[in-house]
């Protein structure tokens, strides 16, 4: 790790002033930022700790029946809070399927979304990776390419955005409060990553120094609390990222399709929404070929960039497994492996 | 740049400069507090050795910087026996064989205190696994680890319901 300065300020406007200053970085709870310091992956010359900034650790209901979740809100705190599980389960389930119970006492909501890509190569300072250093290359075309991307990519990247909450967040229309030199903004979560295009270094579309303060979901989707699901495959049962995944929620009317969301993770270097499957679930009867449809829509312009074509029919099968899960029904109390294919019968143990 | 921190460190209050913000809250433990119970083992993030209860709350020591932790609470594997007394989780670790080398078990005990206190997991032993997830055992004693934590978990629950009847 190199040596930088440390600074805690007393404000949000401490902190984007501190941040101003070239080579600056925010500290969430670092269990991204200081993992990739530790290998000179990231060398700020100022660390500018958030973590007492006043204000940013409520979860606050708004009077229309939406949410606003600071930034410093920690994981698991979101998770288990119960109002919030039960309006936004999906959501829930997501959170608690990703990293350790440890990570998640730790990581903040603001850092979960700015968190870096898992690309090994860019985690290789020995590599070429156009994302840590412009215009050096990717090592991951023609390399080990299991894991990339198969949606959005480009020549330049095909790295993926490992995060688990933000694919519920964006097929929900999430809303991300930002705070900087230049005032105070809101982007929809779906605009905040970036694709990677010729310029995979720009990762988000946040400017320099701007804070991410909020997140916000809307009052409308509470109407998908009773059908919605998050199914996570990881090649272990638990404490892995995703290989792919996918958020499936719907609103029935009887036994009518009223309208849906479904969004991917692990397929691009963005939570990935599926509108025109959405789409075409909207008015239709919850068949399985319509969900095999809705499958084969969400996946139309995938191509494999590298050695994972497997993953394009994997996720097909994702999507249409959570749409089905979804129909189901929101299971009553957290399933004991959260968004694993592994506990789809209460009751049923992995391990005999 | 020197930072100086107040801590306290299983109920003891430290106060400590640090001469370089890099130090994380687990290499303090161990190279500067000399309480090497915790231990490394990734220092990444990705095994669970290091864990520790930060204002009762289990984290990963090898991730946070000591810097960011003025006035917390910090508990480690060496605050948790009262004099010879064992705590019932790590009764019930010897109790249950759980562990062989040893060298993931403060880790393991930590989280299962954590985990414990949470109470998220019921007596459901996938439900335990799970939640113990974040530790990893070289050794693979999960079957040891999982029914030690079901078993504390029962001692706790029965010295609390006691303790009430007492009161
Ligand atoms: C072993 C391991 C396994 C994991 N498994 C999973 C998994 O399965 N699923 C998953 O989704 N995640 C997983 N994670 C990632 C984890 O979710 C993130 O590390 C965590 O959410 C980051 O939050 P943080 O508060 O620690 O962020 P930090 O590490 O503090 O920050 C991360 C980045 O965000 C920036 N940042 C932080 N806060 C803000 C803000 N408010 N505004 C603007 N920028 C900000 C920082 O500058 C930094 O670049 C895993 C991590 C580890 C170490
Ligand atoms: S895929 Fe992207 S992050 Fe990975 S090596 Fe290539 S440029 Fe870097
Ligand atoms: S040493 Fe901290 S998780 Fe491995
Ligand atoms: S007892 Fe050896 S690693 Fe767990």
């Amino acid at each position: 790790m190199n040596r930088f300065d440390y600074i805690q300020p007393a404000s949000v406007a401490e902190a984007i002033a501190a941040v101003s200053e070239p080579g600056s970085v925010y500290l969430g709870a670092g269990t991204n930022l200081l993992d990739l310091m530790k290998i000179g992956v990231s060398r700020p010359q100022r660390v500018v700790d958030i973590t007492r900034l006043p204000g940013l650790d409520r979860i606050d209901w708004l009077p229309d029946g939406g949410v606003r979740i600071g930034a410093l809100v920690r994981n698991s705190d979101l998770a288990y809070d119960e109002r919030f599980a039960k309006t936004f389960p999906v959501v829930a389930e997501a959170l608690l399927s990703g990293a350790s119970a440890q990570l998640r006492n730790a990581a903040t909501v603001g850092g979960n979304l700015m968190q870096r890509t898992r690309c090994a190569y860019f985690q290789d300072l020995g590599s070429a990776c156009n994302r840590r250093v412009p215009g050096s290359g990717c090592d991951a075309l023609g390399g080990q390419s299991r894991l990339h991307a198969v949606l959005g990519w480009s020549e330049h990247c095909i790295a993926t955005h490992p995060s688990d909450f933000c694919v519920p967040l964006v097929a929900l229309d999430a809303m991300v409060e930002v705070e900087g030199p230049r005032g105070t903004r809101e982007i929809a979560l779906d605009s905040l990553h970036a694709l990677p295009g010729s310029t995979p270094e720009q990762e988000t579309t946040l400017a320099a120094g701007e804070l991410i303060v909020a997140l916000r979901l809307p009052a409308e989707v509470a109407s998908f609390a009773d059908n919605a699901r998050y199914l996570k495959l990881r090649e272990r049962t638990s404490y892995a990222f995703a290989v792919v995944s996918a958020a499936a929620a719907l609103e029935m009317e009887g036994d009518t399709i009223r309208a849906a969301r479904i969004a991917l993770g692990g397929v691009a270097a963005k939570p990935w929404r599926a509108r025109e499957a959405e789409a075409s679930l909207a008015g239709a009867k919850p068949t399985a070929e319509a969900f095999a449809g809705a499958a084969e829509l969400a996946l139309a312009e995938a191509r494999p960039s590298g050695a994972n074509a497997f993953k394009i029919e994997l996720a097909r099968r994702i999507v249409a497994r959570a749409l089905n899960f979804a129909l189901a029904g929101t299971p009553q109390e957290m399933p004991a492996l959260p968004a694993s294919p592994f506990s789809t019968n209460p009751g049923a143990y992995h391990v005999a | 740049m020197a930072l100086s921190i107040s801590l306290s460190v299983n109920g003891q209050p430290r106060d400590v400069e640090l001469d370089d913000p890099r130090v994380t809250l687990l290499d303090l433990l161990r190279e500067r507090l000399v309480l090497a119970g915790t231990k490394k083992g990734c220092d990444r993030g990705q095994c669970g050795a290091c864990t520790v209860l930060v204002d009762g709350r289990r984290i990963n020591s090898c991730l946070v910087l000591a810097a960011s932790l003025d006035g917390a609470e910090v508990t480690t594997i060496e605050g948790l026996a009262q004099g010879e007394t064992l705590h019932p989780v790590q009764a019930a670790f010897i109790a249950h064989d759980g562990f062989q080398c040893g060298y993931c078990t403060p880790g393991q005990i930590m989280s299962a205190v954590g985990l414990i206190a949470e109470g998220h997991a019921g007596d459901d032993p996938e439900r335990i696994r799970e939640l113990m997830s974040g530790n990893i055992c070289r050794c693979a004693a999960y079957k040891g680890i999982t029914e030690a934590v079901l078993e504390a978990q029962q001692t706790l629950a029965g010295a609390d319901s006691s303790r009430r009847d007492a009161a």
